[in-house]
């Protein structure tokens, strides 16, 4: 178990300077994701092109891996539609757990969180991100016409 | 040998000889020797609280108070011994003063069902501190909330001390009950009990004190500080999980109704109507944790072989050194700067999430707490969603404050 595997550069960046930061606007749907044992708190905010996402953002506060999670996170569901979005959740996820030996090259960036599966009290850190916005695309605000 | 070497020999204090007593510190963590900064969580047990349990589970335990039989009988004494035990550490004035509980959780929700509910209207108040652990926030809020009553909360300076001042202006004829904390878990605040007692007595008000981070560094005289109830738990002073204690005074205990109900609390059963229990018994339904009330025995006993005052002068010394060396380090902040404070040092580092810091320092073999510490209203007032602390124990030394202070520097190096 070594420390650099899971503080590797990649994260180290991200969490000082981290991507997609602040609120968005117009937001078409957003959530909010709070881990209790930690205190670390994120907002998603996503403006969709129908199925797809046009833009994401992210703020809150949060340990270097949560932070780190989020931006990269951010950066990967850009452009992206659902379908594709929940196929890369698992694939994360089987990283992060183990459950996957080598993480898959698709993962591209993301993989740099493969070092927390070393590391099974901070793999809530890093998946925080990933449901909360699952949580924002299940409540999809539906702009609520009279007509 | 002189007076003065007899002197000098009670006065030092050896700390290797008390962690030789707890067999934890044999094992490794992350390949490193054991620094054990978490003692406020819970602390660990010595050999002698192992061995007294461990004795019970294999020649004594039978069911308590039931069996004429010889098991039930030596079990029935080493329980009841054990309460007669905590009585004197505590100096109550009688055992029927002394229930066990599960620990301090359910000594609080003891008191808010069986004192506070039944005496609590509409308009009523109950005053707590900012310094509140949830345990004693909670039971609170649910009792208010089933009678109409409303909490008051006393607030906090920026060193984390009671605004004594604007806590005894919250006490009015509507107060009911004070709350307090003796000693904060968040921050280490030792905070005005004696004051806080005099000043609501002086308004009829009775007093609980949760005392689960105050008896691990010196004990609590009952009578000395003339509270109406005091909890503390098992776990904290080196004891077993599972096992506290609720101190009452016993005119309130006596008028209180029982809160559970079913075995051993009761002196007759019919479908017509009960007859309980006298005191302490009253207030234990049901099979009690034996072996957790002969083990918490024996973590008394072994705190007062050593000498409760000699380990809070250990303690407070040990405070002071990681206190100061804390302070050197680039970017890092004492949260909680009382004037008295329990061997708690609780801190942030600029640019370092205190979740980061655990995990780093847990890699060099240093366990400490990061978090809210479940006190969030004491998080909230300095602006924080949690804090790295680490807590000083009878068996830590200069050499753990060294780890961590090393361990802190890897972090730093870590995160660049």
């Amino acid at each position: 178990m070594d420390l650099k595997e899971l503080y590797r550069d990649v994260i180290l960046d991200h969490n000082r300077q981290p991507r997609n930061f602040g609120p968005l606007s117009p937001v078409d749907t957003s959530a909010d994701g709070h881990n209790p044992l930690c205190g670390d708190r994120l907002t998603v905010y996503v403006q969709l092109d129908g199925d797809r996402i046009r833009d994401v953002h992210f703020d809150g506060k949060g340990c270097a891996i949560s932070v780190a999670s989020a931006s990269l996170m951010t950066e990967a569901v850009k452009g992206k539609d659902r379908a594709a979005i929940r196929h890369l959740f698992d694939e994360v996820h089987a990283t992060l757990t183990g459950a996957s030996e080598e993480p898959p090259a698709s993962l591209g960036k993301l993989a740099a969180l493969a070092g927390v599966r070393e590391f099974p009290a901070r793999v809530k850190c890093a998946s925080l991100c990933w449901h909360t916005l699952n949580a924002a695309l299940a409540h999809e605000c539906v702009p609520v016409t009279t007509e | 040998m002189t007076a003065t070497a007899l002197a000098g020999r009670a006065r030092r204090y050896d700390s290797a000889r008390v962690r030789a007593d707890f067999p934890i510190f044999e094992r490794q963590v992350n390949g490193r020797p054991l620094t054990y900064l978490d003692s406020a969580a819970s602390a660990q047990r010595p050999r002698a609280v192992i061995a007294a349990v461990d004795h019970y589970e294999t020649h004594l335990h039978a069911n308590v108070h039931r069996g004429v039989h010889a098991l039930s009988q030596e079990a029935t004494a080493a329980y009841e011994g054990a309460r007669e035990r905590v009585r004197r550490f505590l100096n109550a004035r009688s055992t029927k003063e002394i229930i066990f509980t599960r620990g301090t959780t359910e000594a609080i929700n003891l008191v808010a069902n069986a004192f506070a509910r039944p005496r609590l209207g509409s308009g009523d108040e109950i005053v707590l501190t900012r310094l509140e652990h949830h345990a004693n926030i909670v039971p609170w809020q649910m009792a208010a909330a089933a009678t109409g009553a409303t909490l008051r909360v006393a607030p906090i300076d920026e060193r984390g001390e009671l605004r004594f001042d604007e806590f005894s202006a919250l006490l009015t004829p509507r107060t009911r009950l004070v709350a307090t904390a003796h000693v904060s878990n968040a921050l280490g605040t030792v905070l005005p009990v004696a004051r806080i007692v005099a000043a609501a007595h002086a308004r009829g008000i009775p007093v609980l004190l949760d005392g689960a981070q105050a008896v691990p560094h010196g004990g609590a005289d009952v009578q000395a500080l003339g509270c109406d109830f005091y909890a503390f738990s098992g776990h904290k002073i080196y004891g077993p999980t599972g096992i506290g204690v609720l101190y009452g005074r016993e005119a309130l205990l006596r008028e209180m109704p029982p809160w559970q109900g079913g075995g051993d609390m009761i002196l007759s059963v019919s479908f017509e109507g009960t007859t309980y229990n006298d005191l302490p018994w009253k207030f234990e339904a049901g099979t009690p944790n034996i072996s957790g009330a002969i083990g918490l025995a024996a973590a008394i006993e072994y705190l007062d072989s050593i000498g409760p005052a000699a380990v809070r002068a250990h303690e407070q010394q040990l405070l002071a050194t990681a206190t100061a060396a804390l302070q050197q380090l680039p970017g890092l902040r004492v949260i909680g700067t009382a004037a008295e404070k329990a061997a708690v040092l609780s801190f942030t580092i600029d640019g370092i999430h205190p979740h980061d810091l655990g995990t780093i320092l847990d890699h060099e073999g240093v366990a400490i707490r990061t978090g809210h510490h479940c006190a969030m209203p004491v998080m909230d007032f300095f602006g924080l969603a949690a804090t790295a602390r680490a807590s000083f124990g009878c068996y830590n030394d200069l050499t753990d404050i060294d780890r961590l202070v090393a361990a802190l520097h890897k972090a730093h190096e870590v995160f660049g």
